[in-house]
């Protein structure tokens, strides 16, 4: 049974994680997603493409062309991997460090961009700060600051799948900090009694800014609060892109099955700062970055795409000049969007602007002219 | 037309519009087998039994995946105990379901009403007696919405269910049982955004909602006893509130008094009161008077001194008469 796998977990932490991908580029037979060469090499584009972005992006921030920005560089295989694992017709549910989904669902890159320089070119009228994306077409849910509000939300719209019976699931993201919020539990609770198709994916990365998970509670591991609620909770190596995209089908099958829902703790790692105006320095240990930095999930996903005989240092040169093309180009197309117009501040309180928002907006457009 | 309370308005209200429209559903504590403590839901599980659910004890998880359904949507209509109680789901509802339209440009809503019994009157001590509708109305992307009697009960929860924003229904326990009227049978909305004038009058304007619209009409019942004719305009939707209606009430008699429950610091009749001052003050013969629950806890045995009565409010229509 789950709970004595978990007590065994807890006996010998790292026993009991769900990994694939081994150092030399083997992967292990029992657990292999058997992804097909394409579907392989999409989930490898889809993590440089959020590796590369970031970076560029941290490096916008420092020049003053973005206004702050928060990386997820070390996290990709965690990202990347469950979006990948999820179908058309799933709903996304993101916490805030999760832009590989969003690429991954559709979104297109220059509008992305946009929102993170806030400017008219943003779908969402520059109405949030960088990193608070939206793509409905893609079912990808608006992102909120309020760390864990968004986790009830994704048991609400589960539970929407399963009473109108589509056969869909939906993948909520969170970080570790995420499983101390009422929210997180509220959801899980409510997930658990209606058995909604909800995959809760947590991305443990160690930190909560500055917190470590070991402070966060003192019922590690995270996957062990899943039995509480009803429902199975599974360890991944969040490094293994394979592991993770390999745990979240699972689930996500299983939900869409009718078998409720689930909880996947992924173990991964923030290498960067928490945000532009964050130094982890200040809290942490550059040892334990280093240690963390020698499973980069980029790495061990490209040793077995070469092992495979899929991959080459061609492609990987030839993969690292397009997506920085793209990138360029996209930041180019941002960066000529004009301003958010003044017209829109008074847009999307409501569905129709009452008349005290018209009257508003005529004073707000005089301050303009001012 | 059936005579009808609030209570079975508001439970008619509801099973008409889950007939009409099957993406409504309905959520909430002890709201199924039992009917709700208050019975408004008495029956629907019977039937809708897909779309009726007696949750666990959690308000944000109420509201949280109402949010969620609403996203994905459904109409959802949870129902909040007590507003006492709403607190735990503040969050979903102020940084969440109000926010959700705003912040996505218009990519995602949330039509979702939350109904929840507010007021005091009851004998329920602090924590079933609150009138905290000023901590919502100071939420862009939220409507606020108080009936005060039952057909306009159930003509404002159909307009609220319709409506595609979310929206606080906020229902005055006082008057559940209180007393029965005409409510038409079949389709009866009541547009969200529109005042009624309940009584006519020319010398003041007395501004009101839910229970306090009642007391208000008792306090002018004891003006024309005395020769002074007030009008009565309950506001029936704080947000969006009738500005229209407010200022043509005001212009006519030139006095104004503002009767509220909630706590006199802070609460909505001082935005109502600000904007008299700041849009009609040329009409005004007197001082703007508010007449609103003490600035303490709702208190218990001595309830019938904190709630405003007609008295109270008929005190402050002879300050302003007498200014
Ligand atoms: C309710 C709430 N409290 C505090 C914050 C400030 N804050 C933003 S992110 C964060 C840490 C979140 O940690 P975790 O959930 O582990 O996600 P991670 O940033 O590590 O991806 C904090 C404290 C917030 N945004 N929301
Ligand atoms: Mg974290």
């Amino acid at each position: 049974m789950l709970s004595h796998r978990l007590h065994a977990a807890r006996k010998n932490p790292l026993g009991d994680i769900v990994r694939v991908l081994q150092d030399d580029g083997s992967v292990d037979p029992s657990a292999d997603p058997n992804l097909s060469r394409d579907d392989a090499v999409r989930l490898y584009r889809g993590m440089t493409l959020e590796r590369i972005l970031d970076n560029r992006m941290l490096a916008l921030q420092r020049q003053g062309r973005i206004g702050f920005y928060g990386p997820s560089v070390g996290q990709e295989a965690a990202i990347v991997g469950a979006a990948m694992a999820m179908e058309p017709d799933d709903w996304i549910v993101p916490q805030y460090r999760e832009p590989g989904a969003a690429l991954l669902r559709g979104m297109p890159l220059k509008d992305l961009i946009c929102q993170f320089m806030t400017n008219g070119g943003d779908p969402a009228k520059g109405r949030q700060m960088p990193c608070h994306y939206v793509f409905a077409k893609g079912h990808y849910l608006s992102i909120s600051s309020p760390v864990g509000t968004q986790i009830p939300h994704a048991m609400g719209i589960a539970w929407g799948m399963k009473l109108r019976k589509e056969p869909a699931a939906v993948l909520v993201y969170f970080g570790d900090g995420a499983t101390s919020t009422p929210d997180f539990h509220v959801a899980m609770n409510f997930a658990g009694v209606y058995r909604a198709p909800c995959v809760f994916f947590c991305n443990n990365n160690q930190w909560a800014i500055s917190l470590p998970v070991s402070r966060q509670t003192a019922g590690a591991p995270l996957a062990e609060k899943a039995p509480a609620y009803g429902m199975e909770g599974v360890r991944v190596d969040g490094m293994d892109a394979l592991a993770v995209y390999g745990a979240v089908r699972r689930a996500a099958n299983a939900a869409r099955n009718g078998q409720g829902p689930a909880l996947v703790e992924a173990l991964t790692y923030r290498f960067g700062p928490h945000s532009s105006s964050d130094d982890p320095s200040r809290y942490r240990d550059e040892k334990e970055v280093a240690v963390w930095m020698a499973r980069d999930p980029l790495v061990r996903l490209r040793r077995f795409l070469e092992a495979r005989g899929w991959w080459d240092e061609g492609r990987e040169a030839s993969l690292e000049k397009e997506i920085g093309d793209e990138i360029t180009q996209a930041v180019a197309e941002a960066e000529a969007m004009p301003p958010v117009p003044v017209e829109t501040f008074f847009e999307d309180v409501y569905a129709e602007p009452t008349w005290n928002l018209r009257e508003e907006l005529g004073e707000a457009r005089s301050v303009r002219r001012g | 037309m059936t005579q009808m309370t609030m209570v079975q308005a508001i439970n008619n209200a509801l099973r008409e519009e889950m007939r009409r429209d099957d993406r409504v559903v309905v959520l909430g504590e002890d709201i199924g087998k039992n009917g709700g403590v208050f019975r408004c839901t008495e029956g629907l599980i019977d039937e809708f039994p897909d779309r009726v659910f007696d949750t666990p004890l959690a308000e944000s998880g109420i509201i949280g995946s109402a949010i969620g359904m609403a996203l994905y949507g459904l109409r959802p209509v949870p129902e909040i105990q007590f507003m006492d109680f709403i607190y735990p789901a503040f969050d979903q509802i102020v940084s969440e379901a109000a926010k959700m339209r705003y912040r996505s440009g218009g990519q995602y809503t949330v039509p979702m009403t939350i109904r929840t019994p507010y007021g005091g009157g009851i004998r329920g001590g602090h924590y079933h007696s609150q009138s905290s509708e000023a901590y919502f109305t100071h939420t862009p992307g939220l409507k606020v919405v108080v009936p005060s009697t039952p057909s306009d009960a159930k003509g404002l929860l159909t307009s609220s269910i319709r409506d595609p924003d979310p929206v606080l229904f906020l229902e005055p326990k006082k008057l559940y049982r209180a007393f029965r009227e005409d409510v038409p049978e079949g389709e009866h909305t009541v547009p969200l955004g529109q005042a009624l004038v309940r009584r006519e009058g020319k010398d003041v304007s007395l501004f009101a909602w839910g229970y306090m619209s009642q007391v208000c009409l008792d306090a002018a019942t004891k003006a024309a006893g005395k020769g002074i004719e007030a009008e009565v305009v309950d506001l029936r939707t704080l947000v969006p509130l009738d500005v229209d209606a407010v200022l043509a009430s005001v212009k006519k008699t030139g006095r104004a008094v503002v009767v509220y429950e909630a706590p006199r610091t802070g609460g909505y009749g001082g935005a109502i009161s600000a904007l008299l001052a700041e849009r009609a003050i040329e009409y005004l013969r007197g001082p703007i008077v508010r007449v609103a629950g003490f600035d303490t806890p709702f208190p218990y045995a001595l309830e019938d001194v904190y709630m405003p009565s007609a008295d109270r409010v008929f005190a402050g229509i002879d300050k302003v008469m007498a200014f």
